[in-house]
């Protein structure tokens, strides 16, 4: 495993990583692109569906609440807004935490760690809510209380995509809680720091960066078209 | 005759024969619980998918013999089935529902369990470490749990056979609205719900095992083992599981959505529908078409998970026993590639008769074509490789030879199906029964025959019975061409596929006699799979022990490993590598093994 490594790389020739990455890095990047494929599947199916739909509701006016406020919000999309401000945050201390594994500094890594968990966890919390409400509103898989944008009976797909996709995402969400979760508790213990490398939070980093740019495609698809 | 005869034994035993044969690296203690059940050795784990899909081959080929049986004797009737089957063959008829049910099962278990999970789980696993230099996979855990979620996979596809309801009878594509709606049929009840569950379970197997074959291929080569010097076995089987990981998943989001179909009263796949009584559905807005497209987008890279290891194994074998150089091993390689990208992007091909714009329609119809380009360049590679060559018929060779016959009589009828106009006459037929049994069914298999008889001696330090394999050789291969040739003419005279009795139907009654002479070879074809599988246990058993390390006078690192590799493969060092795999018939040499140094005379490929 002892290779001088010289000035001009041949990363296929064998002996060394092509990638210059360890097997676990590169099968999580597999990984992240078999389960692209897998949400893009979903997506694509939404975008069928709504597109040989002759209207759709309006999700202006459907996410329209905020926890704690009576009646509908002056500005359509804020509670999402935040929830998807809390992600993207939580995808910025997981960077950081990435970074201080890097510098091989252990406080740094389980402050940072425990922010990402932590927005996680108010990410999942935000959605509950959300799910709660909606369904206090009437909606759920194969029932669909708003009408289309144009004033015409709905279909119950607009419900039936977004609790699938949502929920699916949010499985990816609570899973990517979990491995964080294992991860801290790892540092905690100095596995990584007798181990000499913080390799783990990365690719548990990559996992998590990966929810969130899903998230932003999710966002985009059923909150703002 | 024996290996030896073919192999004009003095050249093979000059080679390697240097020691250390029983030394083994690693002396954990094992049990029988980790030796042969919990094993995350690579070799076991192979075994394992091995067995696996040769049960699963039993049960699925049965299943033919039982509708073949149907199809070539609908008037007779056979009391014995009923006393196996009860209600399934009263009056000793296979009924309606079982007809479904059993085409149904038979796809399902052949493609993917047997071609699938036994063909690439088999081979992947076993040769990608002994080809490429590594001690093990990426990650062995990952590797156990891909035989093990396959076992559940098996354990509950299993069991929705013995549901009061039957399983799943809406085909092996199992499109909606018939698998959606419990109440369209018998066999759309809880059997579909249970071979929704197997298959996702399956899916999980592949990523596992996929993820693990691409980063060993790519990440644990062995010192000067480069991309341009691995067998072409390496090069088909990565393919395969890219193809895998990226298919796949979407096949999972098709199912997830069928399940909530079925369950959540969804509407995903469902819109506008009168049940027979005449009960309308309230189902609004959704598209049968949606999920054809999310199916056929894995179904069709399918077909090339299938068929990529079988002609990874091939060209390899082929090379080793023509004793030459396999011929373009980078146009090999190219094509592999050109196939695997082309794989994603004609799945429509299989949709050109449901409502497909035509526009639409003429672009798949263009892309489909194109695959004729590199298969045809994978064809004339083989048979320039065994031109002039100095050929062992050894049981891998013949069956790999019948690849390239049968791939070749399959792909033809390929460029048929793949014209969208002449697909309005063929669709269903028995001539799309005929096309894809030959080129990617009984192709396969023989791919899967080639690799089990070639790599025997490796997994079990035995031989396999030369004389049983010639005898399965020859009754296989016209076989398959007696049963499948007749059905072109069946398919171009219109004949549909999946009717159970075609004997009230004018234009068909002529084909009786025929039916029943495939049928008749059909049943005379699986029972020469019999013998092979009796070979194959009698062979782990009491086959004649192999003496020398590299039996077929082979390049590949296989061979330089000892007779029974212990975990971990080599014992000490891993060898390092200086050549490619194909130095067959050089500098007056028969072979050099990839180990050894290029010589300073010697040009290197």
């Amino acid at each position: 495993m002892s290779q001088t490594i010289t000035a001009d790389r041949k990363w296929w020739s064998g002996g060394k990583s092509p990638f210059n990455v360890e097997y676990g890095k590169l099968m999580m990047w597999y990984f992240l692109m078999s389960d692209a494929f897998t949400f893009g599947a979903f997506l694509i199916a939404y975008g069928t569906i709504r597109f040989s739909s002759n209207s759709w509701p309006d999700p202006n006016a459907v996410f329209r609440t905020f926890p704690g406020v009576e009646g509908n919000m002056p500005i359509p999309l804020a509670f999402v807004s935040l929830m998807t401000f809390i992600l993207i945050m939580s995808s910025v201390t997981m960077v950081l935490a990435v970074g201080a594994g890097h510098a091989n500094d252990k406080r740094k890594v389980l402050i940072y760690m425990g922010w990402t968990i932590l927005g996680g966890i108010a990410f999942l919390s935000c959605q509950a809510w959300e799910w709660t409400h909606l369904h206090g509103e009437g909606a759920w898989w194969g029932r669909n209380p708003f009408m289309n944008i144009d004033g015409s009976q709905s279909s119950t797909n607009f419900t039936n995509f977004f609790f699938t996709i949502t929920g699916f995402h949010g499985f990816h969400v609570f899973s990517g809680v979990i491995i964080n979760i294992i991860m801290f508790i790892m540092t905690w213990q100095g596995v990584f720091e007798r181990r000499g490398h913080y390799n783990m939070i990365e690719k548990a980093g990559l996992y998590w960066h990966f929810v969130d740019l899903v998230w932003v495609f999710v966002f985009t698809c059923f909150y703002l078209f | 005759m024996s290996n030896e005869a073919i192999l004009h034994e003095a050249d093979v035993h000059t080679s390697h024969s240097n020691g250390h044969h029983d030394e083994h690296v690693h002396h954990h203690k094992e049990t029988f619980l980790t030796k042969y059940v919990f094993s995350q050795d690579h070799k076991m784990i192979a075994k394992q998918f091995l067995i696996t899909g040769i049960i699963w081959a039993f049960l699925g080929g049965m299943m033919s013999v039982l509708f073949r049986l149907q199809l070539g004797y609908p008037e007779t009737t056979f009391p014995w089935l009923e006393d196996i089957l009860g209600h399934w063959a009263k009056g000793g008829k296979i009924q309606p529902e079982f007809y479904y049910a059993l085409v149904t099962m038979h796809g399902t278990v052949l493609v993917f369990f047997v071609l699938t999970a036994g063909l690439s789980g088999t081979f992947a696993n076993f040769l990608i470490p002994l080809q490429i230099g590594a001690r093990d996979m990426a990650s062995p855990m990952l590797n156990m749990l891909s035989y093990w979620f396959f076992w559940l996979a098996s354990i509950i596809m299993l069991s929705s056979l013995f549901v009061q309801t039957g399983p799943a009878s809406g085909g092996w594509t199992s499109y909606p609205p018939l698998s959606a709606l419990g109440g369209a049929s018998e066999g759309s009840k809880a059997g579909v719900d249970l071979w929704i569950i197997s298959m996702a379970l399956f899916v999980v197997s592949s990523l596992l095992g996929g993820l693990n074959y691409i980063s060993t291929i790519l990440n644990m080569r062995t010192k000067g083992m480069s991309m341009t010097r691995v067998p072409l076995t390496i090069w088909a089987l990565f393919f395969t599981a890219v193809l895998g990981v990226l298919s796949f998943p979407v096949l999972l989001s098709g199912f997830i959505l069928l399940l909530f179909d079925r369950h959540a009263g969804t509407s995903f796949y469902l819109s506008d529908i009168y049940l027979a009584s005449g009960e309308a559905l309230p189902n609004e807005g959704g598209s049968a078409i949606l999920f054809q497209h999310l199916f056929w987008f894995l179904g069709h890279p399918e077909v090339y998970i299938i068929l990529l290891p079988a002609m990874g194994m091939v060209s390899e074998i082929l090379s080793t026993n023509s004793r030459k150089p396999i011929f373009g091993y980078m146009a090999m390689v190219g094509s592999l590639f050109a196939i695997a990208i082309l794989a994603f992007l004609v799945w429509a091909h299989h949709m050109f008769v449901t409502g497909l714009n035509p526009f639409l329609g003429s672009v798949f119809v263009l892309l489909t074509l194109l695959i004729a380009v590199p298969s045809a360049i994978k064809v004339f590679n083989w048979l320039t490789t065994l031109w002039r060559g100095n050929i062992r018929f050894t049981p891998g060779m013949m069956f790999s030879i019948g690849f390239v016959s049968l791939f070749i009589s399959g792909g033809l009828t390929g460029i048929w199906l793949g014209n969208s106009s002449l697909d309005i006459h063929l669709h269903d037929t028995y001539f799309v029964i005929a096309h894809f049994h030959i080129v990617m069914g009984v192709a396969s298999f023989f791919g899967m025959f080639a690799g089990i008889y070639h790599w025997f001696p490796k997994m079990y330090g035995r031989y396999m019975n030369n004389t049983m394999a010639y005898v399965h050789f020859w009754i296989t291969m016209i076989g398959a061409y007696l049963i499948f040739w007749p059905m072109h003419y069946e398919g171009l005279a219109g004949m549909p596929r999946r009717y159970l009795d075609y004997s009230s139907w004018e234009s068909f009654k002529q084909f009786a006699e025929l039916n029943r002479f495939i049928s008749t070879v059909a049943m005379i074809v699986f029972a020469v799979q019999l013998l092979f599988v009796f070979n194959f246990f009698y062979s782990i058993f009491k086959g004649r022990k192999v003496t020398s390390q590299n039996p077929w006078g082979s390049n590949t690192l296989e061979w330089t490993t000892p007779i029974r590799p212990g975990h971990g493969n080599w014992p000490g060092e891993i060898p390092e590598v200086h050549r490619w795999a194909y130095d067959y018939g050089k500098d007056g040499r028969e072979f050099i093994p990839q180990t050894e140094p290029v010589g300073a005379n010697e040009s290197a490929h």
